[in-house]
């Protein structure tokens, strides 16, 4: 991405927004939280400076403040300078000249950040008629002009379009396009690509760089993926617990980091690859012409209209081993996943140790449920928020393990506590006393109780910041060595996949598009699709080894 | 969307017919009958009053009758006020019912909803917790205590409105019972604005509408005001049957010739067809409310489509 630098030679040096000395603190009931604790960012025209670090650091937080929108227990203190103003001192209305107009930003979850409500259009022209005093007419003209601008097909039709009729990349685009409406000075983009799929994510970058390189605003990239910062930043300010531990250019953060956070964080990227396991390990799984099809608008009078999810799919995998499994959202990776444990109903055959499971009533797989566990990409929906982490991790045992008294279920959940690195003591608290990555480690300790034989690993680290994601990897594969586990690892991060599986498979609209070892589908892809996939994942890793 | 109306209309008359079933056979297995006073009348004429109302066939004919007569509208002729057909009282009580319960309903959703909001933009704030405990008051204070002391306040020692009766609808009548009969659903919506609008008020839409810099007009009213109204909207069904029932009591405390008290008086009389007339008369409102809902529903929300 030798572009991205080269632009910085034209820079003028002229800084538009300067934040001094920007504290945050939350009022909580259980006392103060500073989130931000005296930063200093300047950012100046047509500069791309990038804030990274992990979730938690106060970099959203930062510039939330910045833009008074704080939540009603935040106060700010320092200044942030806006064309010799400071803005934190200004009144609702007069902050209102500016944000929106001048200072814009777009957010991370591009499928809640668009009011439901209303069409596209409506919310395009918004600011433009409260901003720019133009009509609603013409603020629809230059509205739909902006949605050709950022690439939307069929414009004049997704102009009269609701949110809830695009897909999360489209919406991301609208935000864009918003964010560009009033020729603002300063584009403040937090983590505007995390929710995207890979390749909608390159598509994203290139489009911001593009106009950037055109418009010429300066934008303040907020991100916790050091591979986005690599592509697109002139400058980086590294966060950690409220403070900038390190700034500097791209290039000597990434080749000189004087700070060892700032060398963690490079060096987060999972490692290494799986051992192979001996060649006459038994086949555990085998799964024969799995289809899956949901019915969609089910008619009184028409027939219902099949949306065939997954589409005969047939792999086999041996003790030991772990299936990748990688696709963008929608492509049917996780309800394969749940078909193999049976968990909805599916055409074709699963042979787990070699007998049908397909088809089996409820009461027929319980006793087989043990072998078969699951963990889900959502560490906080999917631990109940009322039971302590040792009921949690023990509730499988009263199940499949009804022998045991209530000591020995407890004896057996701090094991599995202590398996996953955690400290047993833990067991009386409940989960959101727990942060992300330690809250997939009670889920994970919750299917490893019941030792299981085959897990389903649904976007385990998808959710989590890369640092932990790694020690996650690191623990999955550990717990691999040590029990002989067999895991089917879902994921769209390819990253992860490279370091966890043996084989891998890219499904596309619920069809496998390309199956093979995991070397070989790296480093020789043979479809077009998967090389797309894995050039938009590894554009900011090969940028690295450069 | 038509077409989703009419289906939702025939879709009702299951629903009415069961209800018919049900309380015919209920109110029939009360003991006691339309003509039993405490001097009992003569054989001769409690059989010739028998026969006139069908009371003397076997109770299935009596039902089948019951049918073909409301199915052309017609509530039969009342037991107890012999001059007049159900139609003719509710045509003179029904118009007092609707005016007095939608009034209430106005006041309910525009006052609750006022003090909601309030509520929510003051969150955790003098305003909120006074506006939240008049709410608790509301709900759990029932509306024959309330009654009497507004009667006794304002209308006994102030001497600024009239205690009782309806006199054609006149608006100083009007007040205290529609105020009586608001109130607990004015507390309701309250709680329930307060506790939507808040959440709205957080989401992520409206953070973008205060990022964009929109005026605080457009960001409350339009963008989280809309989108906090929706479970509020559904509420409107289950508070028009509310408002229905609760107007037995007041129609009787306020002297106010309604349908409520026809409730009352018809099942204690017996009168097997005014107390049939009034559960079909409410029904149908409870029905045409909640289509109601769903079509308001539809308006507000792109998400929903009935076609």
């Amino acid at each position: 991405m030798t572009e991205a630098h080269s632009s910085n030679l034209q820079l003028s040096n002229e800084t538009v927004l300067e934040i001094k000395d920007l504290t945050v603190d939350f009022e909580t009931p259980t006392g103060p939280v500073h989130a931000v604790r005296g930063v200093d960012i300047h950012v100046a025209r047509g500069e791309t400076v990038a804030i990274v670090g992990e979730s938690g650091s106060g970099k959203s937080q930062a510039m939330m403040a910045a833009m008074g929108l704080l939540a009603s227990n935040g106060r700010t203190g320092g200044t942030v300078i806006y064309e010799d103003r400071n803005l934190l001192g200004l009144s609702i209305r007069q902050l209102n000249q500016v944000r929106g107009k001048k200072i814009t930003m777009i957010f991370q979850e591009p499928m809640t950040s668009l009011d439901p409500l209303y069409t596209i259009g409506r919310q395009l022209a918004e600011p433009m008629v409260v901003h720019g005093g133009l009509s609603w007419k013409a603020a629809h003209a230059k509205a739909l002009d902006l949605l050709k601008l950022v690439n939307i097909p069929e414009p004049e039709h997704k102009i009269k379009a609701y949110p809830h009729e695009m897909s999360g990349g489209q919406r991301q685009r609208v935000m864009i396009a918003m964010a560009l409406a009033n020729d603002p000075d300063v584009l403040i983009a937090d983590e505007p690509t995390t929710a995207l799929d890979v390749t909608t994510q390159a598509q994203i970058l290139v489009l911001l760089k593009e106009l950037q390189t055109r418009l010429g605003m300066a934008v303040i990239f907020i991100t916790h993926d050091l591979g986005i910062v690599r592509q697109i930043a002139d400058r980086v300010y590294v966060m950690k617990n409220g403070e900038v531990v390190e700034e500097g250019g791209t290039a000597q953060i990434f080749d000189t980091p004087s700070q060892p956070y700032t060398r963690m964080l490079l060096d987060a990227e999972p490692e290494g690859a799986k051992l192979p396991v001996k060649a006459d390990a038994q086949i555990l799984l085998e799964a024969q012409k799995i289809s899956v099809e949901f019915a969609l608008d089910t008619g009184f009078f028409s027939a219902p209209h099949l949306l065939r999810a997954v589409d005969d799919v047939s792999f086999s995998l041996r003790t030991g081993q772990t299936l990748g499994i990688v696709g963008e959202s929608g492509s049917g990776k996780s309800t394969l996943g749940r078909a193999l444990l049976n968990l909805l109903p599916s055409d074709g055959r699963v042979m787990l140790n070699g007998r049908q499971i397909v088809g089996l009533s409820r009461q027929e797989m319980r006793p087989l449920r043990k072998d078969l566990q699951l963990v889900f990409q959502d560490p906080f929906g999917s631990l109940s928020p009322r039971l302590t982490v040792g009921q949690i991790i023990s509730e499988g045992l009263k199940v499949h393990a009804t022998e045991l008294s209530g000591k020995d279920r407890d004896r057996r959940a701090a094991q599995a506590l202590e398996e996953v690195a955690l400290d047993p003591v833990m067991r009386n608290r409940y989960p959101h006393e727990f942060s992300g990555g330690q809250r997939q480690r009670i889920a994970i300790a919750r299917a490893m109780v019941l030792k299981p034989k085959l897990v389903v690993l649904d976007e385990p680290t998808s959710a989590l910041d890369r640092t932990v994601q790694k020690q996650i990897v690191d623990l999955l594969r550990k717990l691999q060595e040590e029990h002989g586990l067999t895991y089917v690892f879902i994921s769209h991060d390819l990253a992860v996949v490279r370091a966890m599986a043996d084989t891998v498979m890219v499904m596309r609209n619920g069809k496998v598009v390309e199956a093979g070892a995991t070397s070989h589908i790296f480093e020789a892809p043979q479809q077009d699709y998967t090389k797309e996939l894995i050039r938009a994942a590894f554009m900011t890793a090969t940028a690295r080894a450069s | 969307m038509h077409r989703y109306v009419l289906g939702r209309l025939l879709g009702a008359i299951p629903t009415l017919f069961l209800i018919v079933t049900i309380s015919f056979f209920l109110i029939r297995i009360a003991p006691g009958g339309p003509f039993d006073l405490e001097r009992p009348l003569e054989a001769k004429v409690m059989e010739n009053l028998n026969r006139i109302y069908h009371l003397d066939e076997p109770l299935w004919n009596q039902y089948l009758i019951y049918l073909k007569s409301i199915a052309v509208l017609d509530f039969g002729p009342s037991f107890y006020f012999r001059d007049f057909s159900i139609n003719e009282l509710f045509a003179e009580s029904l118009p007092i019912s609707i005016q007095l319960g939608l009034s209430a309903l106005c006041l309910a959703f525009v006052v609750g909803g006022t003090l909601g909001v309030i509520a929510a933009l003051r969150q955790n704030r003098m305003t909120d917790y006074s506006v939240m405990t008049a709410a608790t008051l509301g709900v759990t204070v029932p509306n024959f205590v309330i009654a009497p002391i507004l009667t006794l306040t304002l209308g006994g020692w102030l001497g600024w409105l009239p205690v009782g009766g309806w006199n054609g609808g006149k608006f100083v009548n009007a007040i205290l019972p529609v105020i009586t009969l608001a109130l607990p659903q004015v507390a309701v919506v309250a709680r329930l604005t307060r506790g939507s609008m808040i959440e709205a008020l957080r989401s992520n839409h409206v953070r973008t509408a205060r990022a964009y810099g929109l005026t605080t007009w457009l960001v409350i009213v339009v963008h989280a005001l809309r989108g906090a109204i929706l479970p509020v909207v559904s509420y409107l069904g289950p508070a028009a049957a509310a408002l229905l029932t609760g107007s037995v009591v007041v129609e009787t405390i306020f002297g106010i010739p309604g349908i409520g008290r026809y409730f009352v008086q018809g099942a204690l009389n017996r009168d097997y067809t005014l107390v049939m007339g009034t559960v079909v008369v409410v029904a149908c409102f409870v029905i045409l409310f909640n289509l109601m809902v769903d079509l308001i529903y539809a308006l507000l929300d792109p998400r929903v489509r009935y076609d």
